[in-house]
């Protein structure tokens, strides 16, 4: 493959210690009036302006990168609102937006487009097939890198051909990409992936990401066992984490995360000891959040890497026992013994 | 492992060792084996229910418990799930011809906005498993639709999945609905999802969150328990 032409991100990793991203698209559009179970990739259209806001106030928070509001803006997803034939139209303008906000920032901030699972599931067990699959978000990276984004980013993936998929979708959009999977199921992904089979992966990948790790999952211990987890075993690319503020609570008729700014900062200077270079918040995180994770990042004596007590004990506890990677994971002892038939 | 493991023959185990099998062959997912050794109980004059209860709510219920403690994760969950409708099919049939006890009736549906089923699945084919009567309303439902079914359907309980923290506060909107018209208290309203959590499901005024299908299973069946109690207590 052909060099690929300098890419803003790498330039930033490359001149920075470390990047702070930004919080979750979805929870703080809620702050902004969106209405539950409305799609938010519609407002790139209908309310650009509460979108612009959204960025803008990442950025002023201080984030060198953000992400576009176009989790969601896959023809699979977009089609539960009949409105599958804009995927590439809502993230074309998702990305404009931010194009404009990062460019008019007055320093490097990158654009990165965030596209999310498809919500289906793959063939075999599933019926999405892996051509499909490539097609769906080969049509988004393409709205995407119309609009002008720095790299793609695909988020919140559960499965490895998804992830897969994705990668091989960027490939074919001349596109540099991040991906990131969601551990939140005993500290593997639904799908049972664990940390460092995700390393694994990802060393098959031939389009290697410039930067991969995890988002969203339970809480921000589970996060730094994961941001662990690949430390033990990658080689050389920049990790991210991106967890939530907390987990969610229900008051007043609001959905509120429990992680305070204080914590998130805490979090922040603790992953980058766990060996994170892109730090950022996922659902619940404010710019409230963000300001605090910036200042705390700013003024932090990189340390050693953290045990996993120091995690709980600064963090609260893990939501499982084992995260599946320390041989303590349960198991189930089996009875008879027809062989497996794949 | 040897060849001779694959020559399990089925019909040459006795009752104990041939559940125990299905057991197993749930878990690993196998179909066929599970269709064959339900027709093969069935030829043992096995009543249906007991097929049903003994054969496969018991190997779904080793499944559904290892989900919840992490040994098994989705996939392996969904191939058992199909394995287990495999036999549902020959079994349903059966067990409405035999007028075996009717556990209960469910309505599910993943709230409007929300593409994700995975879940709801699950607990829809581990309900059917334990023999509760599902009626599945699919993904994206507005309150309108919960509405409607439960007005057609007459259910005992509703069930509400969300997998998005820009979707679970929908389940409030079907609930609030419910309290407006009256109705709510007809129901017993399970709620789940990943981003969900028991104060949340209490905060929207749900009978109960459930972490994942085994708990969402138990859970019903303790519901049911009440409510027939109640029944008995109020004839």
């Amino acid at each position: 493959m052909n060099p690929m032409p300098t890419n803003p991100l790498r330039e930033m990793i490359n001149s920075k210690d470390y990047i702070l991203a930004d919080g979750a698209t979805g929870t703080n559009l809620f702050n902004m009036g969106l209405s539950s179970g409305d799609a938010p990739e519609l407002w790139n259209k209908s309310a650009p302006k509460k979108i612009k806001k959204l960025y803008k106030d990442s950025v002023d928070a201080g984030s060198d990168l953000f992400l576009t509001n176009s989790f969601g803006g896959n023809r699979s997803r977009l089609n539960l609102h009949g409105e599958k034939h804009r995927a590439a139209e809502f993230s074309r303008i998702s990305a404009e937006i931010g194009r404009e906000v990062a460019d008019s920032s007055g320093r490097p901030v990158i654009v990165a487009g965030s596209v999310g699972p498809t919500g289906e599931i793959m063939e075999p067990i599933g019926s999405l097939s892996y051509t499909n699959a490539v097609e769906i978000f080969h049509e988004q990276a393409e709205g995407l890198k119309a609009g002008g984004v720095d790299v793609v980013w695909v988020e919140t993936i559960s499965a490895a051909n998804e992830f897969i998929a994705a990668a091989e979708a960027f490939s074919l959009a001349n596109m540099e990409w991040c991906g990131t999977m969601s551990f939140d199921t005993a500290g593997r992904t639904m799908f049972g992936i664990t940390a460092p089979e995700l390393v694994d992966l990802i060393s098959k990948i031939p389009n290697k990401p410039i930067a991969f790790g995890a988002n969203c999952g339970v809480g921000s211990s589970d996060m730094l066992r994961t941001i662990l987890g690949f430390s033990a075993t990658n080689n050389d690319i920049p990790i991210i984490a991106k967890g939530n503020a907390g987990i969610p609570e229900y008051k007043n008729g609001d959905i509120c995360y429990n992680g305070t700014p204080q914590l998130m900062g805490h979090y922040a200077t603790l992953a980058r000891d766990c060996g994170a270079t892109i730090i950022g918040g996922c659902c619940g995180t404010t710019p409230k959040h963000l300001r605090v994770m910036r200042e705390a990042l700013d003024n932090h004596i990189p340390g050693i890497q953290p045990k996993l007590e120091a995690i709980t004990k600064a963090l609260g506890e893990f939501s499982s026992s084992s995260d599946g990677t320390d041989g303590n994971a349960p198991t189930r002892k089996r009875q008879n013994s027809r062989n497996r038939r794949k | 492992m040897s060849d001779q493991d694959d020559d399990i023959v089925l019909s040459e185990l006795n009752d104990e060792d041939l559940v125990a099998q299905m057991f197993d062959d749930l878990y690993d997912g196998l179909k066929e084996e599970i269709e064959e050794g339900v027709n093969i109980l069935l030829g043992r004059d096995w009543a249906p229910y007991r097929v049903l209860t003994e054969a496969l709510v018991g190997g779904m219920t080793i499944v559904g418990n290892d989900f919840r403690d992490g040994i098994l994760f989705v996939p392996e969950v969904l191939l058992a799930a199909n394995a287990m409708k495999g036999g549902m099919a020959i079994l349903k049939p059966l067990l409405i011809a035999t007028g075996a006890p009717r556990v209960g009736k469910m309505v599910i549906g993943t709230v409007k906005g929300d593409i994700h089923d995975i879940g709801k699945n699950l607990v829809g084919m581990m309900m059917e498993g334990a023999g509760f009567e599902i009626v599945d309303l699919g993904i994206n439902n507005s309150v309108d639709a919960y509405l409607e079914a439960i007005d057609r359907e007459q259910p005992d309980l509703l069930g509400m999945s969300a997998l998005l923290t820009t979707t679970m506060p929908y389940m409030k909107v079907v609930i609030d609905t419910m309290i407006e018209k009256g109705i709510r208290d007809d129901y017993t309203i399970l709620v789940g999802g990943a981003p969900l959590n028991e104060e949340f499901g209490k905060a929207i005024g749900a009978d109960a969150y459930c972490r994942d299908a085994a708990v969402a299973v138990e859970t019903a069946k303790e519901f049911m328990a009440r409510k027939h109690n109640q029944m008995a207590t109020n004839a």
